[in-house]
């Protein structure tokens, strides 16, 4: 009996016509229903966007991290910035820093876990193409590069071993610097020249996103516009060392500047991604002892990895909370009308109590209409949050990501709202008097 | 008092009494009512304003319950029952009819008839049947799909006694049916109670008009909360 009696309560047939009954009575009043979902219209729809914008941004930095590689620890020698040890340097008017050969050898032979190390050598210079040149950084590094660090070749090849052991004068440009130096030519099989050293274009490689990124951010407190981001030439190694010899001359403003510096970059592979943490410490600790002042930076992409998901993630406690204060206004609103309009149709209740209807009757049918109420604002939010992105994407060339549970759970969101702000308004109604519901006016 | 006919009543009251707290005073609405009303009755309750009429049709009616005494409906004693059990009397023993017809206005005039049937579960197709056909029998088989306020106070009366008919209610009550409606929709209103009672139907008529009397079977007239007089005619004027 009370099993068939449960049944007959929550029939789909009672929930339909309850559905049909709240849309005639919202249909009633329909600029009034239609400002009261605005709330959660905008609520829902701007929880969407901010999530699509915010999840594209991220998603462009840790691509970017990605593409340095996250099984690589990144090392870099660097002046020393510290003046009293740069004094202490016995006057020599060579400068001497940075990472060495027996930093990798060490490296190679006690961190657990490394597999490769590909150390390159750096000289800035001019790079010349008959009259066009740029001051750039010419890498001298090894033929497992590109792969190592994730950095693709467009166009020709890149050197091999053999080409490294015969010390071949051989080069690959990065993409913009290619662009710079050769508009309107085809540059693999032409030559460049850095001081008097001639060398033959083989290959065109994708621009380094690091210093592409790091660059671009300084964009402004840049003088000079001749160096441009990302620009790069590779050679290998050992024909860096026969060209340009372990000390490194420069002749700048007036002034020569010497600086010694054995290994300008060295990337180290780690063999599993869990071990890159502890190996990178390990680096570090290494690095500590072997250097007196840091003369080297220390890259590691899978720690910015995870301080951008750490970012990505306070990030999203912020959404959410403006997310939730957006609802939380929107559900106000939205009980607020309904209060109204249970004072509004307390005759109606009366009328429904008398024929019949029991408290939980009244309870479902107002509740029935504020969920509607904001699961229509729902809805309408939804097709706004998603239609946002496209449009930023569209104008504003801006990557945004719609995650498939973000109009899921905003959607969700808007229809708890409707429950939790219309629960007071449906048991206010349900509670009256029905003598009294009838008697008013 | 009226002879009583010999089958069991449908309505019993036994020392019914209503109180109300206004302040510092006790009000005593009703008081040691006794009454039984039988099946097939034609009852018009009168009395002046303020002699406890509209307590007695609410308790009659299972939308209050009395502070003292018993009520019977159909033999149930429902002055002891929960909201719950209240509502569902209500819906499936009682009808409703109202001075100012109380339509629910965002629903047509079927969707109106249907509302006490919605309650009790009624098929939609099933409740849907019963609507038209009664409709009809109020003769407005024609304006199914309008709402009320497209309709006249005597049409919208009409709408009023079929959603009080739908549920094929044991009593019928009527609330100054007639009370905002001109001498003409009214006397249509009343043939079509005559005619209901005269199909079986127990009908109580709560008015402060005295013609009334001349219509129904039984008039009870009610003072100062008590019934002051009962009297049943023999025969009904034709």
């Amino acid at each position: 009996m009370i099993q068939h009696s449960l049944l007959r309560e929550f029939s789909l047939f009672r929930l339909k016509r309850s559905v049909l009954l709240g849309i005639k009575s919202l249909w009633m009043h329909k600029l009034r229903s239609l400002l009261t979902a605005m709330g959660i219209v905008f609520g829902v729809c701007s929880v969407i966007a901010m999530l699509a914008i915010g999840e594209g941004a991220s998603h462009e930095a840790q691509q970017q991290i990605k593409e340095l590689g996250s099984q690589n620890v990144i090392l870099r020698s660097v002046k020393a910035t510290d003046a009293t040890t740069a004094g202490e340097q016995e006057r020599s008017l060579i400068l001497e820093y940075g990472l060495t050969y027996r930093d990798i050898a060490q490296i190679q032979a006690t961190v657990p876990g490394v597999l490769v190390t590909i150390p390159a050598r750096e000289v800035k210079d001019f790079i010349w193409n008959e009259s066009r040149s740029i001051d750039s950084s010419t890498l001298g590094t090894v033929p497992w590069f590109p792969e190592m660090r994730n950095r693709s070749v467009v166009r020709g090849r890149f050197f091999t071993e053999i080409e490294m052991n015969t010390r071949a004068p051989v080069c690959i440009l990065s993409k913009s610097l290619a662009r710079h130096l050769f508009p309107l030519s085809e540059p693999i099989g032409d030559t460049v020249r850095i001081q008097s050293s001639y060398f033959r274009v083989i290959g065109v490689i994708a621009d380094d996103p690091a210093t592409a990124s790091a660059e671009s951010e300084d964009k402004n407190g840049r003088a000079d516009p001749n160096q441009g981001a990302g620009m790069e030439m590779l050679i290998p190694i050992s024909t860096l060392e026969d060209h340009f010899g372990e000390v490194l001359f420069k002749y700048r403003s007036g002034s020569f500047e010497a600086e010694k510096v054995e290994l300008h970059e060295v990337t180290v592979r780690i063999d599993e991604p869990e071990s890159v943490m502890p190996a990178s410490q390990a680096i570090r600790h290494l690095l500590e002892r072997n250097h007196k002042k840091v003369d080297y930076e220390m890259i590691v992409p899978l720690d910015l990895l995870r301080r951008a998901e750490r970012t990505k993630q306070i990030f999203n406690i912020v959404l959410g909370s403006i997310a939730a204060i957006s609802l939380l206004v929107g559900g106000i609103g939205i009980m607020n009308i309904m209060l109204a309009t249970v004072t509004e149709r307390t005759r109606e209740i009366g009328i429904r109590r008398a024929l019949g209807a029991k408290k939980k009757d009244i309870v479902v049918q107002f509740l029935i209409e504020t969920v509607m109420l904001s699961g229509a604002g729902g809805v309408i939010g939804v097709a706004l949050g998603l239609a946002i992105p496209l449009v930023i994407t569209h104008f504003a060339e801006m990557v945004t990501i719609i995650e498939f549970w973000a109009p899921a759970l905003a959607f969700s969101i808007s229809v708890i709202t409707g429950v939790l702000f219309g629960i007071y308004p449906a048991f206010r109604a349900a509670g009256m008097n029905p003598v009294e519901a009838l008697r008013h006016e | 008092m009226a002879s009583p006919p010999t089958s069991e009543p449908v309505i019993e009251l036994r020392g019914v009494e209503k109180h109300y707290q206004m302040g510092d005073t006790l009000v005593k609405a009703l008081q040691g009512v006794d009454l039984k009303i039988f099946p097939g009755d034609y009852i018009s309750i009168l009395g002046p304003s303020g002699c406890g009429k509209s307590t007695m049709l609410n308790i009659l009616g299972c939308l209050d319950q009395p502070s003292v005494g018993q009520y019977l409906l159909d033999g149930l004693d429902v002055s002891k029952l929960s909201d719950d059990d209240l509502s569902q009397v209500r819906g499936k023993k009682l009808g409703f009819i109202f001075q100012s017809y109380n339509l629910i206005q965002q629903l047509t005039v079927v969707e109106n008839i249907e509302v006490p049937l919605y309650y009790q579960g009624v098929s939609e197709k099933e409740s849907r049947e019963i609507a038209v056909e009664l409709a009809t029998r109020v003769g407005l088989g024609k304006r199914l799909d309008h709402r009320p306020t497209e309709l006249s106070g005597g049409q919208q009366q009409r709408v009023a006694i079929a959603r009080a008919l739908s549920n094929n209610p044991s009593v019928i009550l009527a609330d100054e049916a007639t009370g905002n409606l001109d001498s003409k929709s009214g006397g249509d209103i009343l043939e079509i109670f005559d005619r209901l009672n005269a199909e079986g139907k127990t009908l109580i008529l709560i008015t402060h008009d005295e013609a009334m009397s001349q219509r129904t079977s039984r008039t009870i007239r009610l003072k100062d909360g008590e019934i002051a007089s009962d009297r049943r005619r023999e025969e009904k004027v034709p």
